[in-house]
């Protein structure tokens, strides 16, 4: 192998070695198209599902049939999502939309930073995000005084505010769906709705 | 049986076991307007004018009926066939289409006379004086119908009945009032000829699609039928999945392996977000949001709402615990259990009724939680309209979605209709963490939760939205501190104190989930939502979920590979409820408790030990006897026999018939589209009466029909997805794997029609409807056909709803078309059937996009009052 | 012995991918999980037009593509209905004059559109070939097929690789190393599939792997792993032949005498290939060539020649020579 890799890189040389049955090439690679044409690269080659750190057991984010998906983690990127073979659901399968997760949750195209649209304003600003939560605080505040009813104008208790709603969940966590509800019935708001009504 | 779904091309995974059953022998049918990548592998494929699914459901059930197809033992057992409806019940046969009850002023039933003879009918009274009371809520809006989703909580639950002694029956089901011989009159005129007629299916298809079902529909052998959006996207979309209910039922086909009726659902955890609601109307669990007409204090809310009988009747126990969950030491006997900081609805709040109160300037506030309106609402317009009147705006996404940017560059910064410099909506984007970067559980279609865990840390500012609306939480709580205001009590005393972990803060999901789960009085997690008690010393989130972090241990992370165990595979994730994959299982077995048959064997009774057992988890009361019979006066599941399997239904009987709980009819009757290209064969009556409808500008719909006008909109319009897009396009047109494979917004023709409107394969079209113009590149295929309707030929138009103005592919959205015609049980807006017009070449710009509209709507004839009329001005029916 | 006519006995099962088109549903999950595990660019957008297909062909960016055909003719007992379908215009004497009034003010109109109607005539739809029901409608079946790298037996794109870059893996595969490509583009004319493509990029050839990365530790191409139907197999390559045959008996006995594998015979111009296919119709349907000849199959015969020739001027130089000494 030392020779091999010191004087060898190229493997025109050692082609030739083969077919001409001199040592330093493949053995019985008479078309010398096999082992003795092999680079370093192919020679080091290793998936890299199995050079990950870590494989984390996940679940397909798309529709609802819930593939199981196996996350492969190397210095701590996302270098592989596929199917997880020990799933009951999908033995491993995934359609086109699951077998591009990795590209959803790594293209340089996701946004991951606050933006902000003063109104009036013709453009998007920065804001840091705490900033950006204690705003919303406030504007949930606000509206909710603003718009707070304790009773309706038939004089029936309903203590709510239809000031403000909500849309979204479908594609959320129950732990999460559970939080935006508890959240916003202690608030009074009722117009939490989500893509199941759509 | 595939129907109002596109399997293969929606759900990919899910379908290999669709063709591992055909490897199998099994037999694959899909009934689609076009011809998709589902039918290309079925073994019959049946085309029907989109829109009319009632009507060949109703041509099968009438076939099953005529023939004596049913499964008589199961159905004379396990369904209300046999149960006598009272006198005063006047079907759509003696009405021309509408039920007794229809009430002019109110457009709305009264559902008095739908009840079984011999039931208390005041017993219910209440509930559907409030319904229809709900209709005019004094909002300021009483020209826009409104209902309170009523229908919708007794569709999960059913209604009430008072006694189930008084319910009279005859198992010979030749009684003329019961069920059975109401059923047979109902579809008597839904022939194979009417079939053909309405829905455009040849006859020689429907004889060899009902022989398939009902060949196949035995003890022996079970049919499935799996539905998507297909179905619920109607003004009748509850009445589509009630018809494959009743013919479901008929052959015997609910609660046993292979049988169903499967809803294969569009989002990862749209199936946990209903179960825990994002929604108006529900409460964790399916409970009901309180109403202030009959919900003043929990003993009022539990009577007015459980059924008596079943296991609705244990509700008082779910609310306590539900409600001990929410606001912990706060809640106590003495305040109700604060049942008094529960909000209160007055009538319908649904998404589509938030556009109209963001139009209107009440509604200030929107958060976006995964969701692009813009795009994937209908009539996208009135939805970035509706934004553009807000106050605020929080989006919460990948990307910078239509619903984030269309103050800069949406479709009506184009026209002229809004500029930034005049929109005064403050907009928050908020970038979100994927599920790779979170801990948390989905509940997918299959009722299963399953948990993922977080791999690496989300990227620069984004966060879950456990984050967010933790940490927006725990500010407002802050914020509030040492208020002495009454309405802030319930937001102070609202248990909140979830550990956090890591660099940002972020909380523990496992925490919720076992707050979802519930716990005793000493704190240890409960197994069983039968542990659940009404004294308050049990805590549980969501009812329906208890169980799921059993032993403390998180159920739904469960992966035991399907290699090492049963082929029900029990042991990986969890499923609602106690972990049962199959519902109503204890139809499986007939009514002695053996199995129908060994091949199809699934849970029976085990007379040696003394209890039901099987393949799953039977869900029946372990050790109740086949032949047990409750004693008079029996209540909640102890009122239930060996024989009733359908234990959430107060009476444990499959409902052929729905004698309450409905807002449009107790037996599912074919209504033509909000707009339809032709009049309703069937009936006088043309639509649903109950439909929702509204009489706004921005959403004006087309007359249908021979209405005068109707032909300006000729063509049938339906849309659809693309196995390679999602939604509305925020997880798939950024990413460029994915759009490659579909780069451009198309729509579907046949060559026939291509060669009508002067069309070329891809070149462009527009297709306009009443609300908007819109352009695509064109497809012509011979997978799209006409179909003849009555009379006349019809041909259809498909366009896929992923498309957006923003991403790597753009295009326009097919909702800029659609309207906010609802159906009146779940508002649930039709976007599967419209008419349009389609024409060669690209859509103007600018105003004259809009001045092309207004052209059409006049030749038209449209006015605000165009399709909003409930009843059909010809039908004699409101005499009633 | 499958692996017998390849250059180098591997001393391993020969593996390879066994495509059944008969169940494949067009997904494209094998093109995206190629790309992703093989981090293949994407190669734009563009809306061909070829039914549900936008990537056209194999490619440097481009290792697997479904082929999607709209055929006129049916798929074997299926009953799709269409052929009884109507045809014909839109709508009812009525609604066709509120339609031809409508077309005055089209055609007139400023508002946009650039090309005013066809008038609305029965023009029945037919094929030139096709089977026409009574009512002018054709059958229709809707193929689809996953197309990828053969990995022949005979690779006429391994014998021209002046470079060494093209090898035959110990699994019986071809696989380009790009550590040693450097661009010369021989192969890519030789192979007669038209698989093997320069990147424009960087000029180096690409092509499918077999995910020889994946094999070298016991796992499955990616390609085959997430295809959600099976439609895609990897395996022992005489395993996958036998299966393959079992499943053309099996769909000839259901009513498709049509059934046909392409690329399993090791006797055909390529002498077989790794990767083959089940086919439900000419291979042409599919944009396969029918009777693929390995481009160097005359080499060895053409070299000889060659050789006889430079032999013969040599011998008459070196006599030129010589003669010439003497003189």
């Amino acid at each position: 192998m030392g020779l091999r890799e010191t004087f060898l890189p190229w493997p025109v040389l050692r082609q030739a070695r083969a077919v001409a049955g001199l040592p330093g090439a493949g053995r019985g690679d008479r078309s010398g198209r096999g082992d003795s044409a092999r680079s370093r690269v192919t020679d080091r080659l290793q998936p890299r599902t199995s050079t990950a750190d870590r494989v984390v057991a996940s679940v397909c984010p798309y529709c609802a049939v819930g593939c199981g998906q196996l996350v492969y983690v190397k210095d701590e990127r996302v270098v592989q999502i596929e199917g997880d073979p020990a799933s009951p659901v999908s033995r491993g399968r995934l359609c086109p939309k699951g077998a591009a997760t990795k590209q959803l949750v790594t293209n340089p195209r996701r946004q991951t930073r606050v933006r902000y649209r003063r109104p009036y304003g013709t453009d998007w600003e920065d804001l840091d995000l705490d900033t950006a939560m204690d705003m919303i605080a406030d504007r949930v505040l606000a509206t909710r005084d603003a718009t707070w009813t304790d009773e309706d104008s038939q004089g029936r208790r309903v203590r709510r505010t239809m000031g403000f709603a909500a849309l979204g969940g479908a594609t959320l966590d129950n732990e999460e769906n559970y939080l935006i509800k508890k959240l916003g019935t202690a608030l009074g708001a009722v117009q939490i709705e989500n893509q199941a009504r759509i | 049986m595939v129907q109002g779904s596109n399997m293969a091309e929606c759900h990919p995974v899910g379908f290999q076991w669709v063709m591992a059953a055909k490897a199998r022998g099994a037999t694959l049918i899909h009934v689609d307007p076009r011809l998709t990548r589902t039918g290309a592998l079925a073994d019959l494929h049946v085309p029907l004018r989109a829109g009319t699914d009632i009507a060949l459901l109703g041509g099968l059930i009438n076939y099953v009926l005529c023939n004596g197809l049913e499964f008589r033992e199961y159905v004379v057992a396990y369904t209300n066939a046999a149960t006598i409806i009272g006198e005063q019940f006047r079907d759509t046969e003696d009405l021309d289409g509408l039920f007794s009850g229809w009430q002019d002023d109110k457009a709305g039933y009264a559902t008095d006379s739908w009840q079984y003879e011999g039931t208390s009918v005041a017993s219910s009274a209440g509930k559907r004086e409030r319904g229809t009371r709900a209709r005019h809520d004094g909002q300021g809006r009483s020209h826009e119908r409104q209902a309170t989703g009523r229908g919708h909580e007794h569709g999960s639950h059913g209604a009430a009945l008072s006694d189930l002694s008084n319910i009279r029956r005859d198992e010979t089901l030749r009684h003329p009032r019961c069920v059975f011989q109401l059923l047979k009159r109902h579809y008597s005129r839904y022939t194979p000829e009417m079939v053909a007629r309405v829905c455009g299916i040849p006859v020689d298809v429907f004889l060899q699609l009902a022989r398939m079902v009902t060949d196949n529909s035995t003890r022996d052998r079970t049919t499935a039928w799996a539905y998507a959006v297909g179905w619920t996207q109607h003004t009748v979309g509850v009445q589509y999945i009630r018809a494959a209910s009743v013919l479901q039922l008929l052959l015997g086909n609910i609660g046993r392996p292979g049988g169903g009726i499967l809803a294969l659902r569009g989002h990862a955890s749209i199936q946990g977000s209903t179960d825990i609601p994002t929604l108006y109307d529900l409460l964790p669990g399916y409970l009901p949001m309180p109403h202030p007409d009959a919900h003043g204090s929990l003993d009022e809310y539990v009577a007015d709402d459980s059924a008596d009988t079943g296991y609705w009747g244990n509700m008082r126990a779910y609310t306590v615990s539900l409600l001990k969950a929410y606001w912990g030491e706060a809640a106590t006997a003495d305040n109700d259990y604060c049942f008094d900081y529960l909000p209160r609805i007055t009538g319908d709040h649904s998404t589509y009724q938030t556009v109209k109160a963001q139009l209107d300037g009440s509604c200030k506030g929107y958060f976006l939680n995964g969701e692009n309106p813009a795009v994937g609402s209908a009539n996208a317009k009135a939805q970035r309209l509706g934004m553009a009147n807000l106050d605020w705006l929080v989006v919460r996404d990948f990307a910078l979605i239509e619903s984030a940017t269309w103050w800069r560059d949406g479709p009506e910064v184009e026209s002229g209709e809004l500029r930034p410099e005049t929109v005064g909506t403050e907009v928050f984007f908020l970038p979100a963490a994927a599920h790779t970067e979170k801990d948390g559980s989905f509940t997918n279609t299959q009722r299963m939760l399953q948990w993922h865990h977080a791999a690496v840390d989300p990227p620069g500012d984004a966060r879950s939205d456990l984050w967010f609306w933790f940490h927006l939480g725990r500010r407002i709580r802050a914020k509030l501190a040492g208020s002495t205001a009454e309405r802030d009590r319930p937001i102070l005393d609202l248990t909140w104190d979830y550990p956090t972990s890591g660099e940002h803060a972020e909380p523990s999901a496992e925490a919720v989930l076992r707050e979802i789960n519930g716990r005793a009085a000493d704190g240890t997690c409960l197994s069983s939502y039968q542990q659940l008690t009404d004294d308050g010393a049990t805590a549980c989130g969501c009812w329906i979920y208890c169980g799921a972090y059993a032993d403390g241990v998180n159920q739904a992370a469960r992966r035991k590979p399907h290699t090492e165990q049963n082929w029900v595979a029990p042991e990986w994730g969890w499923a609602w409820p106690a972990n049962r994959r199959l519902l109503y299982n204890r139809a499986s077995a007939d009514p002695e408790g053996r199995p129908w048959s060994e091949r199809k064997a699934y849970v029976w009774w085990d007379e040696g030990k003394g209890r039901w057992t099987g393949h799953d988890v039977p869900d029946f009361q372990p050790t109740k006897r086949p032949d047990h019979r409750p004693p008079p006066g029996a209540r909640r599941e102890d009122a239930l026999s060996g024989i009733d399997p359908f234990i959430m239904q107060a009476d444990g009987k499959g409902w052929l018939y729905v004698p309450a709980g409905l807002s449009d009819g107790p037996v599912p009757t074919h209504y033509e589209p909000q707009e339809s290209p032709v009049p309703n064969l069937l009936y006088g009556q043309q639509h649903n009466p109950a439909r929702q409808t509204s009489r706004r500008t921005v959403d004006p719909y087309q007359p249908s029909g021979d209405e005068p006008g109707s032909g300006v909109f000729p063509y049938a319009l339906t849309t659809y997805r693309l196995t390679e897009h999602h939604t509305a396009g925020g997880m798939s047109r950024w990413l460029p794997y994915l759009s490659e494979l579909q780069p451009e917004m198309f729509c579907e023709v046949s060559p026939e029609l291509a060669r009508e409107a002067g069309l070329e394969h891809l070149g462009w079209a527009t297709v306009v409807t009443a609300r908007e113009a819109i352009e695509a590149r064109v497809l012509v295929t011979d997978r799209m056909v006409p179909v003849r309707v009555h009379d006349r030929i019809v041909h259809q138009v498909g366009v896929p709803y992923h498309w957006g103005g923003n991403g790597l592919t753009t295009g326009d959205s097919a909702n800029e078309l659609t309207h906010l015609s609802l159906d009146p049980n779940v508002h649930i807006q039709e976007t599967k059937a419209l008419s349009c017009d389609v024409r060669p070449g690209r859509r103007p710009r600018g105003a004259d996009r809009i001045a092309l509209v207004e052209e059409y709507r006049r030749r038209a004839g449209i006015t605000a009052e165009t399709g909003t009329a409930p009843r059909t001005a010809a039908s004699p029916g409101g005499t009633a | 012995m499958s692996d017998g006519l390849l250059e180098q006995p591997t001393g391993r099962q020969r593996m390879g991918f066994f495509t059944d088109t008969s169940i494949c549903i067009g997904c494209k999950a094998c093109e995206v999980a190629c790309k992703e595990w093989n981090q293949v660019p994407d190669d734009g957008l563009s809306l061909l037009g070829m039914s549900y297909d936008n990537t056209g062909m194999l490619g440097a960016d481009t290792w697997r593509h479904v082929a999607f055909i709209e055929q006129d003719r049916p798929l074997g007992r299926q009953n799709n209905s269409v052929t009884v379908m109507p045809t014909g215009p839109s709508g009812t004497a009525s609604t066709a004059a509120v339609v031809a009034a409508g077309l005055g003010d089209k055609h007139g109109s400023m508002l946009g559109t650039q090309t005013g109607r066809v008038h609305p005539g029965p023009q029945p739809h037919a094929t030139p070939d096709g089977h026409v029901s009574p009512g002018g409608r054709t059958e229709l079946r809707w193929l689809m097929a996953s197309d990828v790298c053969k990995h022949c037996t005979h690779a006429a794109c391994l014998d021209v690789c002046p470079t060494g870059s093209l090898i035959r893996t110990e699994f019986g595969t071809v696989v380009v190393q790009e550590d040693i490509c450097n661009g010369c583009g021989y192969c890519v004319p030789a192979c007669p599939y038209g698989v093997i493509d320069r990147r424009e990029r960087d000029g180096r050839v690409w092509k499918c792997t077999l995910c020889y990365d994946r094999m070298t530790d016991g796992q499955e191409p990616a390609c085959a792993k997430a295809c959600p139907t099976d439609s895609i197999q990897f395996g022992p390559l005489d395993e996958l032949r036998e299966r393959a045959a079992r499943r053309v008996e099996q769909l000839h006995g259901v009513g498709m005498p049509e059934a046909r594998l392409y690329g399993a015979d090791p006797d055909d111009g390529v002498g077989g290939t790794g990767a083959f296919f089940l086919l439900l119709d000419e291979p042409e349907v599919y944009g396969f060539p029918p009777d693929p000849v390995v481009t160097t199959r005359d080499l060895p015969r053409m070299w000889r020649h060659a050789a006889l020739a430079a032999a013969g001027v040599a011998a008459t130089v070196l006599a030129a020579f010589v003669t010439g000494a003497r003189r």
